[in-house]
């Protein structure tokens, strides 16, 4: 065999080795633990803290906003919906405030018109003619709508 | 109006129909396009080359460099809009570090990478290692650093090496072919095996990609061919050209009729898609694909190809005519690649709307985005001529 031929071999040996090289020190160690893919990443996602914290915490505190809320049209939605995630709220209440929303646009969010929504599953109000002078707030409780 | 809902206003004006949410955009735009195109330019012109050394079509000869390095540098990119599509460029690796073997799409890498650096590149440099050890010893600077690396030391031009050179260069040809068939046919063995898109389902997609890309590749190095002798001065040799056109219109004419027999079967079956397929092609594209694609790119090469085979008169008007029907070809195959990729998108799943495509300028997904790729092997081919001159190859090769 000519000597380029066997250069040219080495030249793909040396290839290929540093390929098996570079893929052993680029693979995760967990890969291919559960399947094709990097075990790692479930314990690293456990160990994220959960932002939504559920309804019954807030109820040990609440209790009063809560039998409010669970009399009314409201009771089927989490406290979190409206005051967004609570995880450090729980631990520090005066420190992790909440946000209080406000203003009639929010509760547009879900109660403007919308001939895509279906009107037996939520009701809907046209918020440029329902009542337009003053916040929604002022007739409509927000954890009891209609109390 | 509130701003999300006057956004969603602006979005339903583009759409006909019932939709599904998520189809509202398209995933896959002009990059993608290009993707298939290019491989097909890639796999087009190595064929051609192979014809020259495999099936002996001699008159071919001129050409036969000239294709391998279009291949070459066209190959070089292949992949690159893909990663530009997917913006990540430092993951791409990971496709190879931890292939998945069930996947069509995680395949490619290897695929890729065969085709490169052991077809393409091998056949390259068992056709030049000669000249580049010739050239080694007469050129200075650059060039000469560049070869002195590429023949890795060995200066050898005996007559049992270069034996050698040439036995493996014919072997590795003949591995060519069906790896370019596999390069190529696999693209399309992606598109035809998505069996939720009745656009893109069909067993005969491989083989469409296949004739399609062998049309584009032929077009191509017969317009570069052109370019090169118009721009070198060198006088073109008709004989090769009209050889090269004779297997532009055989390759168009396969092409053609297995389109056509596609296009058949999905009248004659008329599924349920079909109504929805019908309304796609008579409607948003009908300049992509009766126009461009088939009148264009199709019917009018096929006639004046035809004619090139009887008229032999005027030397300056046949070469003339070759130039604009190859032209004309690739840009008709570009857009069979657009009505594939954004045809496939445009109608939804319910079979009873669709969504329309809007091509940007600018972006990661634009117009210049695109031109970029398509310039790059341009200037990378420009740098290989320039180094690996065919025509100053030394003659007397044994095959
Ligand atoms: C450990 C008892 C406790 C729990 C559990 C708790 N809260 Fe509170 N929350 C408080 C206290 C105390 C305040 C009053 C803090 C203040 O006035 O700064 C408060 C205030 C609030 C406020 C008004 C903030 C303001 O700026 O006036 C909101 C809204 C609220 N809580 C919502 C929630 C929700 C929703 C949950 C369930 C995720 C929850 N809380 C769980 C004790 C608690
Ligand atoms: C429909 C959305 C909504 C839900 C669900 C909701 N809240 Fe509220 N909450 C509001 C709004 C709006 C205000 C501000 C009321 C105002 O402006 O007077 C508010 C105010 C509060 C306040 C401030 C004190 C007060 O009563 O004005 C507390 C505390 C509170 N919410 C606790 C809760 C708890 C606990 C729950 C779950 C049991 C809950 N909220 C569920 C919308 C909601
Ligand atoms: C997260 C979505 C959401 C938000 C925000 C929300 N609501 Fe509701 N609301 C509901 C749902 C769900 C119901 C119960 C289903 C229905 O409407 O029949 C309801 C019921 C009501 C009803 C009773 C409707 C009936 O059919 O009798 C009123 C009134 C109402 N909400 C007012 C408000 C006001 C005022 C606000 C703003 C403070 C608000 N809602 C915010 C989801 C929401
Ligand atoms: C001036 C007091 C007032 C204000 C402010 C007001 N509402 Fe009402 N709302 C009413 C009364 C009274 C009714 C019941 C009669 C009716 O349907 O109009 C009602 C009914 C509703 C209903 C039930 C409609 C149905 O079809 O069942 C919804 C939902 C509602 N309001 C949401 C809102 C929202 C959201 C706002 C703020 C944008 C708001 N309201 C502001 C007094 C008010």
């Amino acid at each position: 065999m000519p000597k380029h031929i066997r250069r040219l071999l080495l030249l793909f040996a040396v290839l290929i080795t540093l390929f098996i090289i570079v893929r052993q020190v680029l693979i995760p160690d967990s890969f291919g633990q559960f399947g094709h893919y990097r075990g790692l990443a479930l314990e690293e996602n456990k160990a994220h803290v959960a932002r939504y914290v559920g309804t019954d915490i807030c109820a040990e505190c609440h209790w009063e906003t809560m039998e409010l809320k669970t009399a009314d049209m409201h009771a089927e939605i989490s406290c979190e919906t409206c005051h967004g995630p609570g995880w450090k709220h729980i631990e520090e209440p005066e420190q992790g405030q909440l946000t209080i929303p406000e203003g009639r646009e929010f509760c547009g969010t879900c109660h403007s018109r919308n001939p895509a929504r279906s009107a037996s599953l939520i009701a809907q109000v046209n918020l440029s003619d329902h009542n337009i002078e003053t916040n929604c707030s002022e007739c409509h409780n927000p954890h009891a709508p209609w109390n | 109006m509130e701003e999300h809902t006057q956004h969603l206003f602006e979005m339903l004006s583009q759409v006909d129909g019932y939709i599904y949410p998520n189809e509202l955009d398209l995933q896959w735009g002009i990059l993608i396009v290009l993707y298939p195109y290019i491989t097909g330019l890639v796999a087009g012109a190595f064929i051609l080359a192979s014809l020259e050394r495999v099936f002996k079509v001699k008159v071919l000869k001129p050409t036969y460099h000239i294709a391998l390095l279009t291949a070459l540098s066209f190959l070089l990119v292949a992949t690159l809009p893909l990663v530009s599509h997917l913006g990540k460029p430092l993951r791409a690796i990971e496709i190879m570090i931890t292939p998945n073997g069930t996947s069509a799409m995680a395949i490619f890498g290897f695929i890729y990478l065969w085709y490169l650096m052991v077809v393409l590149l091998l056949e390259l440099w068992f056709d030049y290692r000669r000249d580049m050890v010739i050239w080694a010893q007469q050129m200075k600077g650059f060039k000469r650093f560049v070869y002195r690396i590429f023949t890795l030391g060995v200066n050898d031009l005996s007559p049992k090496a270069l034996r050698w050179d040439e036995k493996l260069g014919y072997f590795i040809t003949i591995i060519g072919i069906p790896s370019a068939f596999l390069l190529h046919g696999y693209v399309g063995f992606i598109f035809g095996s998505v069996k939720a898109n009745p656009w893109w389902s069909t067993v005969l997609m491989p083989v469409i990609f296949l004739f399609s890309a062998m049309v584009s590749g032929i077009a191509l190095v017969m317009v570069v061919y052109l370019i090169i002798s118009y721009i070198r001065k060198m006088k073109v040799d008709m004989k090769c050209l009209d050889m090269i056109g004779r297997y532009l219109l055989i390759a168009l004419i396969l092409d053609f009729s297995l389109e056509s027999l596609d296009q058949i079967h999905r009248i004659y079956e008329a599924e349920e898609s079909f109504e929805i397929i019908s309304l796609l092609m008579s409607g948003q594209l009908t300049y992509t694909l009766l126009v461009f694609q088939v009148l264009l790119g199709t019917i009018i090469p096929l006639i004046v190809l035809t004619i090139l085979q009887f008229y032999k008169k005027n030397i300056r008007l046949r070469q003339t005519l070759y130039m604009v029907v190859g032209f004309i070809v690739l840009i008709g195959i570009f857009f069979m690649r657009w009505n594939i990729v954004i045809g496939g998108q445009l109608f939804s799943k319910s079979f009873h709307g669709f969504t329309s495509f809007k091509l940007q300028l600018i972006g990661s997904e634009g117009i210049l985005m695109a031109g970029l790729w398509l310039i790059i092997p341009i200037f990378i081919l420009a740098f290989l001529l320039w180094l690996f001159p065919p025509w100053k190859k030394t003659e007397e090769t044994a095959y």
